[in-house]
């Protein structure tokens, strides 16, 4: 899964900072992407995320730092030669050109022969299913189509690196994850490098080699979707990522037979199969646990006592909120669990799949 | 399926089927041609336009009198015996001072003026509001706000500055000077309506087309200039018709033989000397009106829609 360190780097960001008169956006940030790997630029809007998509495209001058693609440094090129295509969110295409003129506009500015430029279209058109569309102006596509001429139109470029501004954002939810699928699929095909943002965590865990969760222009944990699920750095990933959100259970460690145990209020949750180290017995913590991995037992049954508060049905299965402790916690059930306000029931955590947490660091422990 | 839920709804659809038959309002509203709304508002609409257009009327129908008709002075009536001589006495043979030419001269001049001016102030403002919209640098905006500020300056105050700028570099009393001096003046609110255009398209495309290579001109040309044709309709029809109504400069920064139409114009209506041939007066006014009268009624539909294109959607 180490794909870093067996791969050449495609794109590199060394110490990039980026400073709008006092505001520094960006500040000493570092990030290398091997060749042909899919990173996932995720977290809230205002987090940083598209300022260090453009700097990468060179279209915000930055104030220090390097920026390498495929090994050569194009800090202070422009973007056409950077070897990038870009995808932007309101697709930006050229409303008085054809679809064929978008796509050929970039190739006519870097002087290609005609046929060149026609194989290069016909080749996109193909991929993309956009060969009926060629003739027609952006006005009369619909979102989807707009968005796949916007892909085509950085594939013709003929790039190793794909640069996506939130793509999708403009589409209908239905639309969206039928391009979610599409670009992976080209992903697949192409092989390309290519660097993704977003702020909706499902398309960055489906989508991604690599995620970026980043919060404040600083970039809080790189890692495979999965870590990121399941082994948050620290308590933004940890509530940022998942959806229900992670429930957090405020408490300290106690030591406690031969493993140690987290108290809450009265209850004692013993800690045996906790992946991590677990510090030393005393300290003040944070337990991280997801929806998924609570169990809800009959009362009685269970290791732990809770009772519901409110009930929200999903659809496939229906999202419990508890109290337990006298804190809130959410738990995941079947859709016919028939349970109501006020019931009491018997909980079981998943303590291999929990995460704990520095309450003054806010870091993972 | 419980039977009394059935029954319920059989119920229900007997009772829609019976409102189906009632007598009550159903569909559009009727309206009545003469409500009092109508009546009111067509009734202003019309007084208004009568207003506007009697004069124009007087104007026609007197410039279509000889004089023994105009004497007898009954403006509103319409002509017994029509002539276009007068017409053709403003146009060719009125006499203007020295020259005895009628207003065709200005004419000429008039359109030697115009169109040198009007190219080059929406050449140069259409580039610097691009630039300004497009391209910030350091300063920009202040140097955006200094061009604006230029608007509210009376013109007044830079007449005689301008007089001697001119004789200095030697295009004083000469058609150059005043297109100079009209393509400055119209910088600022050219600048201020092709920078806003601008602005309004989104950002991103000006970026898709950097990432595609092009730089300021071919993104000028290619770009902005093709989604931008409203907009220069619109400055078109502004310097068209400020340029060819202008008496100010045309009076000051030319000599009698290249005097703008509209200072001809009021050479032959106020001269002072023997009997005012109203006749001709009238004809050569509506003359000198027609250009501007040309371009709204050829642009009328460009320049509303160029007045209301906001945001251009990709």
């Amino acid at each position: 899964m180490n794909m870093t360190a067996t791969m050449p780097t495609s794109v590199s960001v060394r110490d990039l900072r980026l400073a709008y008169g006092g505001l520094t956006v960006l500040d000493r940030l570092n990030l290398d992407i091997a060749e042909g790997e899919f990173v996932v630029l995720l977290g809230p809007s205002g987090c940083g995320k598209s300022t260090l998509l453009n700097c990468i495209a060179g279209l915000l001058d930055i104030t220090d730092g390097q920026v390498f693609i495929k090994g050569r440094n194009v800090t202070w090129d422009e973007p056409k030669d950077r070897g990038i295509g870009m995808v932007f969110q309101s697709y930006a295409l050229y409303p008085q050109m054809s679809v064929r003129g978008n796509l050929s506009f970039g190739l006519k500015n870097a002087r290609l022969p005609r046929a060149e430029i026609e194989t290069r279209i016909a080749r996109a058109a193909k991929i993309l299913q956009i060969e009926p569309l060629l003739d027609r102006k952006p006005a009369a596509l619909s979102g989807g189509q707009r968005q796949r001429v916007a892909i085509g139109r950085a594939l013709v470029r003929d790039v190793d690196v794909f640069l996506f501004d939130e793509p999708l954002s403009n589409l209908d939810a239905k639309l969206r994850s039928e391009l979610r699928v599409e670009i992976k699929r080209l992903h697949q095909s192409l092989e390309n490098t290519m660097v993704y943002v977003t702020h909706d965590q499902i398309e960055a865990l489906t989508l991604a080699d690599r995620i970026a969760v980043m919060r404040g222009g600083v970039i809080q944990q790189l890692a495979d979707p999965k870590t990121i699920y399941n082994r948050p750095a620290n308590l933004f990933v940890a509530g940022f990522i998942g959806s229900p959100a992670m429930t957090f259970l405020k408490g300290r460690i106690e030591a406690g037979g031969d493993i140690a145990t987290f108290r809450a209020g009265d209850a004692t949750v013993p800690l045996a199969g906790y992946v991590g180290e677990i510090p030393a017995p005393g300290g003040e913590a944070i337990l991280g646990v997801r929806p998924e991995h609570v169990t809800v037992r009959p009362a009685g049954a269970g290791a732990h006592a809770a009772r519901v508060d409110l009930d929200e049905p999903m659809g496939s299965d229906s999202l419990i909120w508890l109290t337990f402790a006298g804190q809130p916690l959410s738990a995941r059930a079947g859709a016919d669990h028939g349970l109501r306000h006020g019931d009491a029931v018997g909980l079981e955590f998943d303590i291999s799949r929990a995460s704990l947490f520095d309450p003054a660091s806010e870091q993972r422990l | 399926m419980s039977s009394p839920s059935a029954i319920a709804g059989a119920v229900l659809a007997d009772a829609a089927i019976e409102s189906r038959a009632d007598a009550g309002p159903r569909g559009a509203r009727p309206r009545r041609a003469f409500s009092r709304r109508n009546v009111f508002l067509y009734g202003t609409l019309i007084l208004v336009a009568v207003y506007y257009l009697l004069p124009l009327y007087v104007m026609v129908v007197t410039s279509l009198k000889g004089m023994p008709e105009i004497r007898l002075g009954n403006i509103f009536a319409p002509p017994v015996e029509i002539t276009f001589e007068p017409w053709v006495k403003a146009w060719a043979t009125a006499c203007t001072g020295l020259n005895c030419d009628g207003l065709s001269r200005g004419f000429w001049n008039s359109v030697r003026i115009t169109v040198p001016s009007v190219i080059l102030s929406i050449a140069i403002a259409s580039v610097n509001g691009y630039a300004l919209a497009n391209w910030r640098f350091r300063g920009s905006e202040t140097f955006f706000a200094i061009l604006i500020f230029g608007a509210f300056i009376p013109y007044q105050v830079m007449l005689y500055p301008i007089v001697i700028l001119l004789r200095e570099i030697g295009l004083y009393g000469t058609l150059w000077g005043l297109v100079i001096v009209h393509t400055i003046f119209g910088m600022p609110i050219l600048t201020l309506l092709f920078r806003n255009y601008f602005t309004s398209v989104p950002e991103e495309i000006f970026r898709a087309a950097r990432v595609d290579g092009a730089g300021f001109w071919a993104i000028y040309f290619k770009i902005m200039l093709p989604m931008a044709l409203p907009i220069f309709v619109v400055a078109i029809i502004l310097q068209v018709t400020g340029i060819w109504n202008d008496f100010l400069f045309g009076v000051v920064y030319t000599k009698p033989d290249t005097y703008p139409m509209t200072v001809q114009l009021n050479n032959i209506v106020n001269s002072t000397q023997g009997v005012k041939e109203y006749n001709i007066n009238m004809a050569a006014t509506i003359l000198t009106g027609l250009a501007p009268l040309a371009i709204y009624f050829v642009s009328g539909k460009l320049f509303v829609r160029g007045i209301a294109a906001g945001a251009v959607k990709g």
